[in-house]
């Protein structure tokens, strides 16, 4: 069965089984590998896509239920709050082994899309799914911080 | 200029490196020019990003080495080659900050690039003739070592200018990776060529501290770019043509081995390409992960489990306290510990225990084969991937010039990535082998297979008693020490100059306080659990033993913690100087309101010295917020101050993570922790706000990776005693907590 969706602005067909979960098609099928694996039970957050604009752990979601429907990676995701973010990160260079940064940046991301000017305890529900064993977690919360300053300046 | 001393020089050459011989192999090769090796497979290039790459179409630049650390592109660019394994610890910004300063070059103008396994040019220096990252050396043995590279390049490339120009080298000068004198000015990359026909220097002039432009200053990292868009290519990220993913189906049980298996179920998934069995259990190889990962489970395997470790972590605990009744091994022993313990006007005992420890990397294990007739290729993240090397080598029986280790950055480490028999890397080569390399091969652990398959923090217990004397001061201080050999029966038992592993005791025989009777004993018990080290080794529970028990000591003395620690530590003065400044920022003394409390702890760990001081609150139902911890740490001479920051702030929350709910236990020898939703580390929501300050000793620089994680738990747990009166002495917390 060939399915049908949305993948970075581009349409792309799969004939992988059904229940091969997003994360694998994209990885291995599409090539595009900045999204990573972390634990296969969305406990982690390090496969954290965008499905039509909300952030969603790929590792549990079967290709199917993508059909039709619009896939965001940390390749493709260029919207302001991204780009805000992206700059951030880099700014107080909150990156340690990087690994789970992709999925990190995708929830902060999704998150400033919805709320552009979240208070702690926004970031810490947005962000409660992605774990950092590196524990960047303190520079992750003053990025997000920035990036949001640096969104409504540009705005005002 | 205070060039090199002669000291340094001195310990240099005992460390197997004489600076002239060293000058001559660095320009072994340096003469030719490699060609467009922007392709080069040992290169994993920091920078630039994949968005700068997508743009750049001009020709490749023509690259040239001047020696085993520092090449430099027709572009301008200089590529620093990095000996140590990046793990997230920043050695791809501190290692080139080493160069760019010695070389006069522009931060913006720097790269850096992996170095292929290679013990004779890229060797750790404290470690002997081993390619490896660990142990925090990274800064403090490759300091010297780029200093003296760069500064040999520098001088190389003024020469070329020099004879280019009919000046003398004297009147060059070099700033931001140009070279200038009178009206001639010429850029790096314009020299390169002409500099690496050039004699390298016997003995290089190093800058003097006051010198330094850019180290001591906090420069970007030079990863942030790649590890920012998507673009760094770990491990799992290698593709190969023709590639099986490859999963195992391990033993359920440590030393379990396979009887039998039918893999007929299995082979029927589409997909599925073999089946076959090594040493470590059965392989399954597909074209997906997903596949793979699928058939495994069809696997029907009978195991036997007659030589397993088989019993539960309760029974360990058990036999590992019945080993403290007996003589231990002696690790220190001034004065008479007994005797004074014996005549003490007071004495205080306490039990400690900890847990097993998954490193539990955001990224599993994964390595990735292509094994030919007469050579071997390997892309994998190894702290010691000479080592790997030979393992392969005895696997496959080719020679090792033939096998070549193609670094990858790691995602998370820990110590996990240093495997004295190669643990992954050896599984992954044993599949390609048993098919005959007729495909390149991904071993892939699933988070199931990272977490149950061994090589944790030892589980350990702790025996500390303590005697006051007439007077109300500590005469005696005893400390047992029961917990697991990580070098015994390993390639690195050499490092043990004695029966006992001084992994088991570190941190607990350099006890700082001024005590006149002091006995350490070391105790070595056997399990079939594999173990490793884990950030910051031995320290993790000595430290907590140590700094716990001393707090619940001067609590029963009716003394402020801090007070009896600053009137303990008088003869060391870089624990006091880190003390003091983390009570000072922190506001020792001041009061914190009901519920709250405030905890303090020191340590010592690879030669650098960290206080903490951490506050808490408690909730009326027992709930435990962290609410800030304030760092200071004496680390040498900081190069990189950021990177500084960020691995303190790291150390303290992997510290905190294990202290508050990490555990791995045993039920019948079964590793009852499989994933994230039983093993949980710190979130978000619960890490602290973390300050930290350096304090600068002006020593040589030293490790930072480790030495934030020692202090953080034992703070935690004195805050916890602050708030609560109650001393946890069983980890995790908040298992005692809930208790």
């Amino acid at each position: 069965m060939t399915i049908e969706f949305q993948f970075n602005g581009k349409t792309v067909r799969t004939d992988a089984p059904t229940d091969k979960p997003l994360l694998w098609v994209i990885r291995e099928d599409l090539g595009a590998t900045g999204t990573k694996f972390g634990c296969g039970i969305a406990q982690c957050g390090a496969c954290t896509i965008h499905l039509d604009g909300s952030p969603t752990r790929s590792c549990v979601l079967p290709i199917a239920a993508v059909a039709g429907r619009s896939v965001t990676t940390v390749e493709g995701v260029d919207s302001k709050a991204a780009m805000a973010i992206r700059k951030a990160w880099r700014e107080l260079d909150v990156v340690q082994c990087g690994y789970c940064q992709s999925g990190q940046m995708m929830s902060a991301t999704a998150l400033l899309e919805g709320n552009p000017s979240p208070s702690d305890d926004d970031i810490d529900n947005a962000m409660g799914g992605n774990l950092c064993r590196c524990a960047t977690y303190h520079r992750i919360r003053a990025a997000i911080h920035q990036a949001a300053e640096d969104l409504s300046g540009e705005t005002a | 200029m205070s060039g090199v001393t002669e000291k340094k020089l001195a310990a240099q050459v005992s460390q197997g490196l004489n600076r002239r011989k060293f000058l001559q192999v660095s320009a072994l090769g340096g003469a030719g020019f490699l060609i467009g090796c922007s392709e080069s497979d040992t290169a994993a290039p920091s920078a630039p990003s994949a968005e700068a790459e997508a743009v750049a179409t001009s020709p490749a630049p023509v690259e040239t080495e001047l020696n085993a650390f520092v090449k430099i592109q027709s572009d301008d660019t200089v590529t620093v080659v990095v000996k140590h394994l990046d793990k997230g610890q920043g050695v791809t910004t501190g290692l080139p900050a080493i160069v760019a300063e010695e070389l006069d070059a522009s931060w913006s103008q720097m790269r850096t690039e992996f170095a292929p396994a290679d013990a004779n040019r890229y060797a750790n220096l404290a470690f002997g003739v081993v390619q490896g990252t660990g142990g925090s050396t990274s800064i403090a043995n490759s300091w010297e070592q780029l200093r003296l590279a760069a500064a040999g390049a520098r001088a190389m490339l003024v020469q070329a200018a020099a004879a280019q120009w009919g000046v003398a080298a004297d009147t060059i000068s070099v700033a931001d990776g140009r070279l200038t004198s009178g009206d001639k000015s010429a850029s790096f990359g314009e020299l390169a060529s002409a500099a690496a026909e050039q004699t390298p220097p016997e003995q290089p002039v190093l800058k003097d501290r006051s010198e330094f432009k850019l180290l001591g200053t906090n420069l970007p990292r030079l990863d942030s770019a790649g590890k920012t868009d998507g673009s760094t290519e770990f491990t799992i990220d290698v593709q190969r043509p023709g590639m099986l993913m490859a999963v195992v189906a391990r033993p359920p049980r440590f030393g379990g081995k396979v009887a039998s298996f039918d893999a007929t179920e299995a082979l029927a998934v589409p997909g599925v390409a073999r089946v076959v069995e090594i040493p470590r259990g059965v392989a399954v190889l597909a074209d997906s992960y997903f596949t793979a990962n699928k058939a495994r489970g069809m696997l029907d395997i009978q195991w036997n489990f007659d030589e397993a470790e088989n019993r539960s972590t309760a029974e360990l605990e058990a036999d590992f306290k019945a080993m403290m009744d007996q003589p231990g091994l002696e690790a220190r022993n001034d004065g008479d510990a007994e005797a004074a313990l014996a005549s003490a006007a007071q004495t205080i005992e306490q039990e400690f225990h900890f847990p097993f420890l998954a490193h539990a990397t955001m990224e599993p294990m994964d390595c990735v084969v292509e094994l030919g007739a007469e050579s071997c290729d390997i892309w994998t993240a190894s702290q010691i991937p000479t080592l790997d090397v030979g393992t392969t080598a005895a696997i496959t029986g080719l020679d090792p010039a033939n096998i070549k280790i193609h670094t990858r950055f790691a995602g998370g480490s820990f110590g996990r990535r240093a495997v004295p028999d190669s643990d992954f890397v050896a599984e992954a080569v044993m599949i390609a082998k048993a098919i005959d390399g007729e495909s390149p091969v991904k071993l892939h652990w699933s988070r199931e297979d990272d977490m149950t398959a061994g090589r944790y923090r030892p589980m350990a217990v702790h025996r500390v008693r303590a005697g006051l004397d007439e007077d109300g001061k500590i005469s005696a201080w005893h400390h047992q020490v029961a917990s697991l050999s990580i070098l015994t029966g390993t390639a690195f038992a050499a490092m043990m100059t004695s029966e006992l592993d001084p992994s088991v005791v570190e941190g607990t025989t350099d006890l700082p306080y001024a005590i006149p009777n002091i006995r350490v004993d070391g105790y070595q018990p056997q399990t079939g659990v594999p173990v490793l080290w884990w950030r910051s080794v031995g320290h993790t529970h000595n430290a907590y033993a140590v700094e716990v028990f001393f707090d619940q000591v001067a609590r029963t003395m009716g003394r402020d913690p801090y007070e009896l620690r600053r009137e303990m530590l008088t003869d060391h003065p870089r624990h006091l100087a880190v003390l003091n400044k983390a009570a000072e920022e922190a506001g020792w003394g001041t009061d914190l309101g009901p519920g709250r409390g405030r905890g303090i702890a020191v340590h010592e760990s690879f030669n650098s010295f960290v206080a903490e001081v951490i506050e808490v609150t408690m909730s009326e139902s027992g709930d435990l917020s962290i609410d800030r911890v304030v760092c200071a740490v004496d680390c040498g001479f900081a190069l990189t101050p950021d990177v500084v920051k960020a691995q303190m702030e790291g150390g303290i929350g992997y510290g905190l993570s294990s202290a508050l709910r990490e555990a791995i236990t045993l039920t019948n020898g079964e590793v009852d922790q499989k994933n994230f939703d039983r093993y949980r580390p710190l979130r978000i929501n619960e890490m602290p706000k973390v300050e930290v300050h350096i304090v600068n000793s002006g020593e040589p620089p030293t490790g930072v990776g480790e030495p934030g994680t020692p202090p953080s738990a034992p703070a935690l747990a004195n805050a916890i005693a602050d708030a609560t009166g109650r001393y946890i002495s069983r980890l995790p917390i908040a298992d005692q907590l809930k208790a």
